[in-house]
Formats: structure tokens, sequence, C-alpha cells
């Protein structure tokens, strides 16, 4: 934890009070909590630093938190990012309410953000702006509704199989 | 012209589709669609307790099925905080990296099948004949192997084993030599390997790329040096590396990747520690079988944890594992509760096969085919 006080100067001087305070999780990776405006740039910031240059994007995900309203917005995205160079891992999370889950997309930073986010679009209908292609991944286009919002019901909404019709 | 290739398809790994555009022969444009072995393995976990999610993991890269139950249990250890015993970790680095071997057994004996080489697969799939008998001695099964459990593995290793396994590091050996000798100066498998699917280090980066295929790329990058975890930082093993970026350079590193497992499990058996093969923080883990019927304590917890699961703490936990593929993690949000409230699993193969149209963008469809195997795609863990 503490090599990120490093980087953490740098990203609080560039983004202001957009950054949260460095908190180290349950598996000693150093989290930072960043409004949404500014997690794009945080990201480029990370990605850009000369010494550790986080390079690999190792996680782009989100959870729904609509059961525990009380912790904040309702979705919150989780980007793992990784250094190569010094071995190090770093979590950026930032929250969106669900009025209009839309964000900027990471497709500038990361080349792989490109199907995460679209799996993140998919199951959760999150939507990224400026994402080249963002269309479904893993479920049929004229599906309806994200299966991993906690209001999704485990069983899905009408029965798959096609019973035939003449 | 367009051209579906898949999702049923004898070349295709699983059930995936790519729609290609054709001019003429090469190949202009591809959109790799998948989904079609989606389970909705994420939402599942949602209804489950931590205990019960572990034979679900195995159905995900269902051909090195250990790799996934390890990197699970891992971050359900990190999560709870649980000590694994020396003993627990020094087994799970040997099958471990048996069942690396036998992904990487697979993943060349088909890729090398698809491009017309028949031999080297029977060749190939028998070793992985030899390891299964392994496992299921050990683990009672052959392919889904559900042997961790939170806190160390389920079994103690049968006496007699050890030889065994040894002999399959010997055959190991012994069929890659054969494999090499008739693959790697063979002119038609170079020519049909050597410069296709070129992807360079920076894109590969960039994509996020990890395990054989970032170092086929000449990034030296691997779990197990960068965020050791069970007892490998007591082996010694070198991190094979080819700057091809291509079909060539991927068969190359998994062939001397599975020369260093081999090496390993080898030091793991000289080494391997006695004691206890899971942990005793009963109210995590679940108590052995002469606990539960000899004592109270046992059977409530048996009881409490079977019935009801364990409460973690809440908070978020990210464990990963060099999986045979790659960088396989599993990042596990808990709110208290006998559920995880998220779960998620990052698969390596997902990575990869963003980066596909890229790597045969020129090429012709035959390409596509050695392409697709070079890189290792598994469904079941592509779509969870």
């Amino acid at each position: 934890m503490g090599d990120v006080a490093n980087y953490m100067e740098g990203l609080k001087s560039q983004l202001g009070d957009a950054v949260g305070e460095a908190k180290a999780a349950l598996d000693g990776v150093p989290t930072i909590e960043i409004k949404p405006s500014a997690i794009i740039a945080a990201l480029k910031f990370l990605h850009e630093l000369p010494e550790e240059g986080f390079d690999l994007l190792t996680d782009l995900t989100a959870v729904d938190w609509l059961q525990y309203p009380e912790t904040g917005e309702r979705f919150e995205l989780v980007y793992l990012v990784c250094s190569t160079k010094a071995n190090q891992r770093i979590r950026l999370k930032c929250r969106i309410s669900e009025l209009n889950p839309c964000i900027e997309s990471a497709t500038a930073v990361y080349k792989g953000a490109e199907w995460l986010e679209r799996e993140v679009y998919d199951l959760f209908g999150i939507r990224f702006d400026g994402h080249p292609d963002l269309r479904r991944i893993m479920l049929w286009e004229e599906f309806e509704g994200h299966p991993l919002r906690k209001d999704f019901p485990t069983r899905g909404l009408h029965p798959v199989e096609r019973t035939p019709e003449s | 012209m367009i051209l579906n290739i898949g999702p049923s398809h004898p070349a295709t790994h699983g059930a995936i589709q790519i729609v290609i555009e054709l001019e003429g022969e090469t190949i202009v444009r591809a959109d790799p669609v998948i989904g079609y072995l989606h389970r909705g393995v994420e939402k599942l976990a949602e209804r489950i307790t931590y205990h019960q999610f572990i034979p679900y993991t195995d159905r995900l890269n269902y051909v090195s099925c250990f790799l996934n139950n390890v990197g699970y249990v891992m971050a359900v250890e990190k999560l709870v905080g649980v000590e694994v015993p020396e003993r627990a970790q020094a087994i799970r680095v040997i099958l471990s990296e048996m069942s690396r071997i036998m992904d990487h057994m697979v993943c060349l004996g088909t890729n090398v099948v698809d491009i017309g080489a028949f031999t080297p697969f029977l060749y190939m799939f028998n070793v992985r004949e030899w390891g299964y008998d392994i496992l299921e001695e050990v683990c009672g099964a052959r392919m889904t192997v559900s042997y961790c459990r939170v806190g160390g593995v389920s079994d103690d290793l049968p006496k007699g084993v050890e030889e065994k396994i040894l002999k399959f590091c010997e055959l190991t050996e012994s069929t890659m030599a054969d494999v090499e000798g008739l693959l790697n100066k063979n002119r038609i498998f170079r020519d049909r390997t050597v410069g296709i699917g070129v992807i360079s280090q920076q894109d590969a980066i960039s994509y996020g790329f990890t395990g054989p295929n970032l170092r086929a790329t000449g990034k030296q990058w691997d779990i197990r040096r960068a965020f050791p975890y069970l007892t490998y930082d007591r082996y010694e093993f070198d991190i094979p590396t080819h700057d091809g970026g291509d079909i060539w350079a991927r068969y190359w590193v998994r062939m001397e990747e599975m020369r260093q497992s081999v090496r390993i499990i080898r030091q793991a058996i000289k080494d391997i520690p006695g004691g206890r093969i899971i942990s005793d923080d009963f109210k995590h883990v679940l108590p052995d079988k002469n606990g539960v019927y000899g004592s109270i304590e046992g059977l409530i917890h048996h009881f409490k944890q079977v019935m009801h699961g364990i409460n973690p703490p809440k908070g978020e936990a990210y464990a990963s594992v060099e999986a045979a593929n790659g960088e396989l993690g599993f990042y596990l949000v808990s709110d208290g509760g006998r559920s995880p409230y998220r779960l998620r699993i990052r698969p390596p193969c997902f990575i990869y096969f963003q980066a596909f149209e890229q790597m045969i963008k020129g090429h012709l469809i035959a390409d596509l085919v050695g392409v697709l195997g070079s890189i290792n795609i598994i469904a079941g863990e592509l779509d969870r």
C-alpha cells in the first residue's frame, strides 16, 4: 500500500476532489472511489505513468447495489488495472445512477475494454459513450432485459423454448 | 462474400460462431459471435453458498478443471481470511501443473490436427489419459474434479500416487520429444504457422492479454512470479518467451511451459511437506468426517455450513491464478450473507477472442482455423 502514495498525489493534483481515498480491500489491493466524470481521466493518468504505467486492464465489471440503496447510486463500475513493470494492482470504482446509466468508454485507453464493456452493457444495461460497437455479446439481439441486474429473476422472464406456431 | 463459420463446426473449439467477410479468398473483416454456452453462472452464484459454487468452477475451462477450482477457492480464502496449510498448497501446485500440462496437450493437439497433423494429436491425448487416471485416483473424477475446498483440499494423496505422477512426467517429456520431432522441422507446419496470426506486444498488452499468448509476443509476465501464490516461490522454474507473436510462437511457448511444469512437479513432489490438508478454522472450513461424527462442535459446524453457508465479512476480494490459458481471476463481493453478492469470473479466453479479428485480417480461411486453435478458446470459459 505504500507505493500507492506516489500516484495518489499525482491523481489528486490532476483531478482534485473527484478522487476519494485509497483503501485496501480484503485482498490487499488499493481501491479508490472516483466520480464518474473523472474515471477515464484517472485511468489515462495511471496508464501513462512513466514508472509504473498501469498497462494491463485486468478486468472491467459492474455490481448492482439495488438491495443496498443506502450505500449510494445503484450501479458500481469496477476497473482493475495492473502494472506489469511494478507488479502492482489497483482498483478504481465509480457509482452511476440507474436513471441514466451511462459513462464514458475506456476503449480510448485500453483496447481490451471493448468486449468487457459490451458484456457490462449486455448484462447490466450500462451504456458506454464513445464505444465503437456497443451491442449485446452473450445474449441474442432481441433479448429483453439485463440478466445480472438484481431485479431480473434467475429463472428468466419468458420460457426460452420455441413452441411450434402452426 | 459473407461466410458464416459455426457455431456447430468441427474446427471451432466449442460452440463459437465467426461471421467473416471475404474478398476473394482473403478475410477482410471478422465478427466473432459468442454466448452459445452462456449458462449464467455468475447469476446462479448469487443464490447458492460459497461452498456449493466449487463444482460450477470445474465447468469453466473444462480441460483443466483443477486450475479453476484453485482460483475460486483462493478468492474465498482471501475474503474470509483462512490460512491454507502447506501440504495442501503443495498438493494444489502439483495438480495445477498437471492440469496445465493436460490443457496444453489439448490446445496443441487440436491446433495441430486442425492444421493437418493427426499423429501428434493422438500422442498428446494419450498423455491426457494417463493424467486422467491419476486424477481419478486422487480426486475421484477424471475431468470435473471439484477437489479443492475452502481452506485446503478435500482428501490427502493416496499412497503410491507420487510414483505415478513422476511416471506421468516422464511420459510427458517423451511425448513432447516425439511431437517436436514430427513438427518442429516440418516444412509444411512451419509454413502454416510462422508469420500467421501475428499480434504485436503493444497490442497484446492493450487488449489485456496474459498467459502463454502474451509470452509468445516476448513479454515475460507470469502471475506465479508477479503475485506469487501457493508455494510457487519455493520452486525454480523459467518463464519461456518468444518474440514472434504468431501461431508458431504460441506453440513453442506452450511446449516449453510443459517442460517447466514437469520441473515444478518434480521439485514439489520431492519437497512435499507433511501435516494437515485442510485448515482447522471450522467456522469457515468444512470439518473432517471424524470431527463431524465424533464431536458435537464438528457436527454443528458441518450442519451450519451445509445448510446455511459461511458468512464472510462485508467487502471484496480478487484472486487470480496463472491458469493454463492466462490469468483466470475471480472477483467476489460479499454483503455478509450466505451467498456472494456478486461473483465475477475474469476469463482469459474472452480477452483473447476480441483480438481475433486483428489477428486474421488479410489471411485465408485455413489460417483462421490455425489461429483460432492457437489462442486456445474454450467455450465454457468464454461464455461462462
